[in-house]
């Protein structure tokens, strides 16, 4: 179910110079901003929720989940070189889950790691804050990767619609219509950190029961669906 | 003695037939597929090699359907015409990672890269290879396994002299050693050089197929027309007319040039020349009227 060889074409065409900028940026961003705060207002229990949550868990998890989890296989069938991986006699789904498995392991390299830092600069980890929004960026990290993954077999333009569905979707909808929040990742994470951090300053729309059915089930057929359509996946000729 | 047999094979695209109920068995040896671009050459390779579902008929390897079957690339080498190919891997990289996924290891990859000469640039990223290179390193990774079909689409496509050479010399021993090679193309000097066997694709039909020699005399043998001014139009008519492998002159006045119908393409090429010098006439025009490539091709359909 796992390849090694798959997995290392997928992590040095993700961790390509180019590609490894764009995943750096926005947690260097988080860190910037982690230590600005704290100087400026010092440790704030409050503060440090806002950033984490406004911030890292609602903006940065979901765009590096597009980036790795579409990078992780969209170029790939763009330029055609996914044939390379298809004419061998390797089962699609073990193709699948190992990126899924590399897209994941990035994801969380560069969502939760840094959020875990940020967090211990904001109040040092003060109401369990850092290690809450820390396992909502892990458990969101696999989530994503799967979405954005599948998302990345069937369509071309999945960066495009990645981004929609994190900024526009889970941002804008979410903020704005209390039904959409039911259906977001993001608010899916919560739950399981609410749990964590009790108290508060964490808080879900979703319960968790409800969170860990729906997060296993995104993941689960994510991933399914992706291996069944790369199964009869078409390499469209260039006449 | 791998056979890939195509029966009753369709492909369409919404509304658009771009392989059109095609029945033929490729053999051991090396098979070319000719046909102008837009025949339906790459469709078909694409469901050769099992990237692309039949909407009718089926392709099968010695029996087993190629569709959907992960345990058919055991047999199949694939070399694609699109250029991309993980650029950011050096060529040994690159075969190794394809010999790997074959279950097989440095060995197998370094063996492949010698047959195509390639040891010299290994170690060099891909992205600096020229095309040549790249269809080298392509070349390899196909053979890593020891493949008893080869699909190549377009191989000598933007390749120079030189390496087209050796890549014919390549192919020519991998058909010679009794594996099953098909490489496509839309020059005809290009399959006539190195296939033993060829079939024609013209848009989306199958339009010939079998030995090219006899292919290549429904080719020669089709009358070319010439339009041709001169300094004396009907002594050159008269001249021309004399010889076998003129079948008919019109004098177009209107146009005032000759329009004429040759049948034994060679000879009539060094006559035109010949003639026109020893009766002193000046050839103003020659010109072909009906050389480009589709017109030999949709011949052949009438044929």
């Amino acid at each position: 179910m796992y390849d090694p060889t798959v997995a290392r074409l997928t992590y040095r065409a993700l961790l390509g110079r180019r590609r490894a900028l764009i995943l750096g940026a926005l947690p260097l961003l988080l860190l910037v901003i982690a230590v600005a705060v704290r100087g400026l207002t010092g440790a704030d229990d409050q503060t440090a929720a806002d950033v984490l949550g406004g911030f890292a868990l609602a903006t940065m998890v979901p765009i590096i989940g597009v980036v790795a989890g579409t990078g992780a296989i969209g170029p790939e069938i763009d330029d055609g070189s996914v044939v390379y991986l298809l004419s061998k006699p390797i089962r699609r789904p073990t193709i699948i889950l190992t990126k899924l498995t590399v897209a994941i392991a990035v994801t969380m390299a560069f969502s939760a790691v840094p959020t875990l830092i940020a967090g211990l600069v904001l109040n040092g980890n003060g109401q369990q804050i850092a290690v809450a929004y820390t396992v909502a960026a892990l458990v969101a990290s696999i989530a994503y990767a799967a979405l954005f993954l599948l998302l990345g077999t069937v369509s071309r333009h999945a960066v495009v619609f990645g981004l929609v569905y994190a900024l526009v979707w889970e941002a804008l909808f979410g903020s704005l219509v209390p039904g959409a929040r039911t259906l977001s990742i993001q608010q899916w994470a919560l739950a399981v950190a609410h749990k964590v951090a009790g108290g508060d300053l964490v808080t879900s729309d979703v319960g968790l029961p409800t969170a860990t059915v729906l997060l296993t089930a995104v993941t689960v057929l994510a991933t399914w669906y992706a291996g069944q359509k790369l199964r009869s996946l078409t390499l469209a000729g260039e006449e | 003695m791998t056979t890939l047999s195509l029966d009753h094979v369709s492909r369409w695209f919404g509304n658009v037939v771009a392989v059109n109920d095609i029945t033929m068995t490729i053999g051991p040896g090396v098979t070319g597929l000719l046909g102008p671009n837009g025949a339906g050459k790459s469709t078909l390779i694409n469901m050769m090699g099992g990237f692309l579902a039949p909407s009718t008929g089926s392709v099968t390897l010695d029996g087993r359907p190629v569709w959907r079957n992960e345990e058919i690339y055991r047999h199949i080498g694939i070399v694609p015409e699109r250029e991309a190919m993980y650029d950011f891997l050096t060529g040994r990289e690159f075969v190794v990672a394809n010999a790997e996924l074959h279950g097989l290891g440095a060995k197998a990859a370094a063996r492949a890269l010698a047959t195509v000469e390639m040891e010299y640039a290994q170690d060099r990223k891909i992205a600096t290879y020229s095309k040549g290179m790249r269809q080298r390193v392509k070349m390899a990774s196909a053979l890593v396994h020891d493949p008893s079909l080869l699909l190549l689409d377009e191989p000598f496509n933007g390749m120079d002299p030189r390496q087209r050479m050796q890549l014919m010399e390549l192919l020519r021993r991998m058909g010679a050693e009794g594996r099953t090679v098909l490489f496509s193309s839309h020059i005809l000097e290009e399959v006539e050089q190195l296939a033993w066997h060829i079939e024609v694709i013209v848009a989306g039909r199958h339009a010939a197929g079998g030995d090219f020699r006899r292919i290549r005399r429904l080719m020669t043998d089709r009358p070319h027309r010439y339009l041709v001014r001169s300094s004396d139009d009907r002594a050159l008519a008269a001249a021309l007319i004399a010889d076998p492998s003129t079948s008919g002159i019109e004098v177009d006045t209107a146009e005032g040039a000759l329009r004429v119908q040759a049948v034994d393409f060679a000879r009539f090429t060094t006559l035109l020349p010949r003639v026109a010098r020893d009766h002193g006439i000046r050839l103003l025009t020659v010109s072909p009227s009906d050389e480009s490539l589709e017109s030999v091709f949709s011949y052949l359909v009438a044929a």
